[in-house]
């Protein structure tokens, strides 16, 4: 028992430093600050992660926790870092909305996932269950993080933080099969099509990364 | 012997699976854009198969029955009629350089491993599988729609990335719930994400969990269904790809979604205490239908046309869906196919289109039946089809609908003809204005393949007049099958 809560602090723990790190994100208004933020939000989904492996003596999810520090904490956010560098844009990040709004929206987000989670998994074991509630919130903001931002690299960087709310929401689903390491192998995929293909191109055809200077080129507007 | 040996659930995967190897490796034009035909037939036929051989039994990945078995039919056949329709396509992209044969490699690989990846979807018993494929299929369209690199068509793919991203990501997450409502009653691990043994035990699951797990669900696959107002992503795709893709977004790929959609339908149907699914379904459907028919009167563009009534259409399905019973099932899986039918053979007949006029805007196309006769009467009948008239197949499906709502819920029954008749108001006028009238544009003979399109038409107007007995009587068991 005295074990049992133990690893349940822990978790929650975690689990709520990612829910606190997707907060950071929302107000951080440059390139190269979002990024370190997220290679923190990365680094503790790779801890969280690799406190399940051990709790729940899944050695598979070790897996997921190094693919999770290797390519989510490491590898990408330095591959964002140079592209931002090639393509000079580490100004400010042109926000869509304010910071204060969106701070209110996040906060929103929140206390509705934890109200919608934590009155529909009444039954569930405590453990999954906040953990559900974190891993929505983290997905929301997420969310949040790519509907504010007008900025493909921070769009990016809003989606997998969103990818990383999935994965604590998989491995905290005890058990679960086949689906984690597939899905963060597809998490890898996504960002690297994204990074090689789109940002490339984008680069290539536009000066700039901006999202909302594509939205001249629609057909409908000419 | 040789057919006991014969699986033909590997060769509808492993076919797509080698020939996209092979297609990204082998060069030069003729033999890469037969050798796409050859396994598109290939795969058809090996689906056809499946109606003869002896079923295999439900396994941790696999499952075949009544329902899938005419989404993959549906699904190989178009991409075998696609697939000779882009052989054509692709070489006047090759004479105009828009597309350089490097790419052309790509796009072909491309083209077998989406084959895969909507099989795959169609035989996964385990929603996690089921999941993984329905992504797979999207990003290799993702890929082909930004295909040309122009603004646009980057734009186009940007937007599809992104939204249909965060709709899959909405699908995993439900997938989630599904399984963490499932541990308790199921077990832990792998049984707990097959389908059939959800299915057999779904009436013990928590009913709130398996709640919200379809509301997100319905949010992640309706994205990709294409439901308004999810559906922003759908028309630039269409527009900006190459239009063979176009075809198979709009004829297969909705129905991909569409399929996981009503897998998880029914298990929540057998859960007593669980939402049921339908409201939601006939809501979306609905605002879909509505909405997508007011927005054809602005289009300017053909393919984008085109692409909203694919949403109008998706949307009389879901509501079809969502109404359930026998009727409106059997209603909407007629439709479905009816729709993937004609829409990729309207596709067929706009691709030729806009590659010999030069240009996708409207108002520079007149006077096609004068021109060019075949294409022009071929968009005619394949419009008049889409737009529900007699005799044609979606006649029929639109009016089961019709007739199966107004049974039930009168006042639904209303919006719904409204929806279909501002439609049907829309396609008229554009349709009038680029088939009749002086000539406009390139009057240059084109080199078309007609076969696809008219093969598709055909098919559409049999089933209009005559649906054979075994078709029905197979339809009707499904819709008792879909609750």
């Amino acid at each position: 028992m005295q074990m049992h809560s133990l690893s349940f602090d822990v978790s929650h723990t975690l689990a709520g430093g990612l829910v606190l790190i997707s907060f950071m994100m929302l107000y951080q208004d440059r390139l190269y600050s979002l990024l370190n933020v997220f290679a923190l939000h990365a680094l503790v989904l790779a801890l969280s992660v690799a406190w399940q492996a051990y709790v729940q003596n899944a050695p598979h999810l070790y897996i997921t926790a190094a693919i999770a520090l290797v390519f989510k904490a490491t590898v990408i956010p330095v591959a964002l870092h140079r592209i931002v560098k090639q393509l000079g844009i580490h100004r400010d990040i042109e926000s869509a909305v304010g910071i204060g709004p969106t701070m209110l929206a996040g906060m929103a987000l929140v206390a509705l996932s934890m109200v919608l989670m934590l009155r529909v998994t009444a039954e569930a074991d405590p453990l999954a269950r906040e953990d559900l509630a974190f891993a929505l919130s983290v997905v929301l903001l997420g969310l949040l993080v790519m509907v504010t931002r007008r900025n493909a690299v921070s769009q990016v960087v809003g989606f997998m933080s969103l990818e990383n709310g999935l994965v604590l929401a998989a491995t905290g689903a005890k058990g679960m099969p086949l689906v984690v390491e597939i899905s963060v192998a597809f998490s890898i995929l996504i960002a690297f099509i994204v990074i090689g293909i789109f940002l490339f191109r984008i680069r290539e055809r536009f000066d700039s990364v901006d999202v909302s200077a594509l939205d001249d080129y629609r057909g409908e507007r000419r | 012997m040789n057919i006991h040996s014969f699986d033909p659930v590997a060769a509808v995967l492993l076919i797509p699976i080698g020939a996209a190897a092979l297609l990204a490796i082998l060069p030069g034009y003729r033999l890469t854009a037969r050798l796409n035909v050859v396994a598109s037939l290939a795969t058809f036929l090996s689906a056809l198969s499946l109606f003869v051989i002896e079923r295999p039994q439900p396994g941790p990945y696999v499952l075949i029955d009544d329902l899938n078995i005419v989404f993959i039919v549906l699904n190989t056949f178009v991409g075998f009629t696609t697939s000779i329709f882009s052989a054509s396509y692709i070489a006047h992209e090759l004479e105009t350089g828009r597309l350089t044969p490097a790419y052309l490699r790509f796009y072909h690989a491309m083209y077998q491993t989406m084959m895969f990846g909507m099989n795959l979807a169609f035989v996964s018993n385990n929603i996690g599988l089921m999941w993984v494929a329905v992504e797979i299929a999207t990003l290799t369209t993702v890929l082909m729609v930004g295909i040309y690199r122009t603004h646009a068509a980057l734009e186009a793919a940007w937007k599809y990335f992104i939204l249909g991203s965060v709709g899959i990501a909405f699908a995993l997450f439900g997938t989630i719930l599904v399984y963490m409502a499932a541990r308790p009653v199921v077990g832990e691990g792998q049984d707990a994400m097959i389908w059939t043994l959800l299915v057999e035990h779904a009436a013990h699951f928590d009913p709130a969990l398996l709640n919200v797990a379809f509301v997100f669900l319905f949010l992640g696959y309706g994205t990709k269904v294409g439901l308004a107002p999810l559906h922003a992503w759908l028309p630039d795709a269409h527009a900006e790809g190459p239009t063979p893709i176009s075809a198979v977004l709009s004829g297969l790929l909705l129905n991909v979604a569409l399929y996981a959609l009503l897998r998880f339908k029914i298990l929540l149907a057998v859960s007593p205490n669980a939402i049921a699914p339908g409201p939601l379904m006939v809501t979306m459907g609905l605002v879909s239908l509505v909405f997508a028919a007011f927005m054809l009167y602005r289009r300017r563009d053909i393919k984008r046309l085109f692409a909203y009534s694919s949403i109008e259409h998706m949307g009389i399905i879901v509501f079809a869906f969502g109404m359930g019973g026998p009727l409106a099932n059997f209603a909407g899986l007629l439709h479905m196919v009816m729709h993937s039918l004609t829409k990729s053979a309207i596709f067929y007949a706009v691709g030729h289109i806009s590659q010999v006029k030069g240009t996708q805007r409207i108002n520079r196309i007149r006077g096609l039946t004068v021109t060019h006769p075949a294409l022009g009467w071929g968009l005619v009948v394949g419009v008049v089809a889409i737009a529900g008239l007699p005799p044609l197949g979606i006649f029929m499906s639109e009016f089961l609908v019709v007739s199966s709502t107004f049974a039930r819920q009168p006042l639904l029954a209303i919006v719904l003809v409204l929806g279909l008749l501002l439609a049907f108001g829309a396609l008229m006028l554009r349709l009038t204005s680029v088939a009749f009238g002086s000539p406009r544009g390139s009057t240059a003979p084109v080199e078309a393949s007609y076969v696809p399109m008219f093969a598709h038409l055909s098919l559409v107007l049999v089933a209009g007049i005559y649906l054979p007995t075994p078709v029905v009587i197979w339809f009707q068991h499904v819709a008792t099958l879909l609750g």
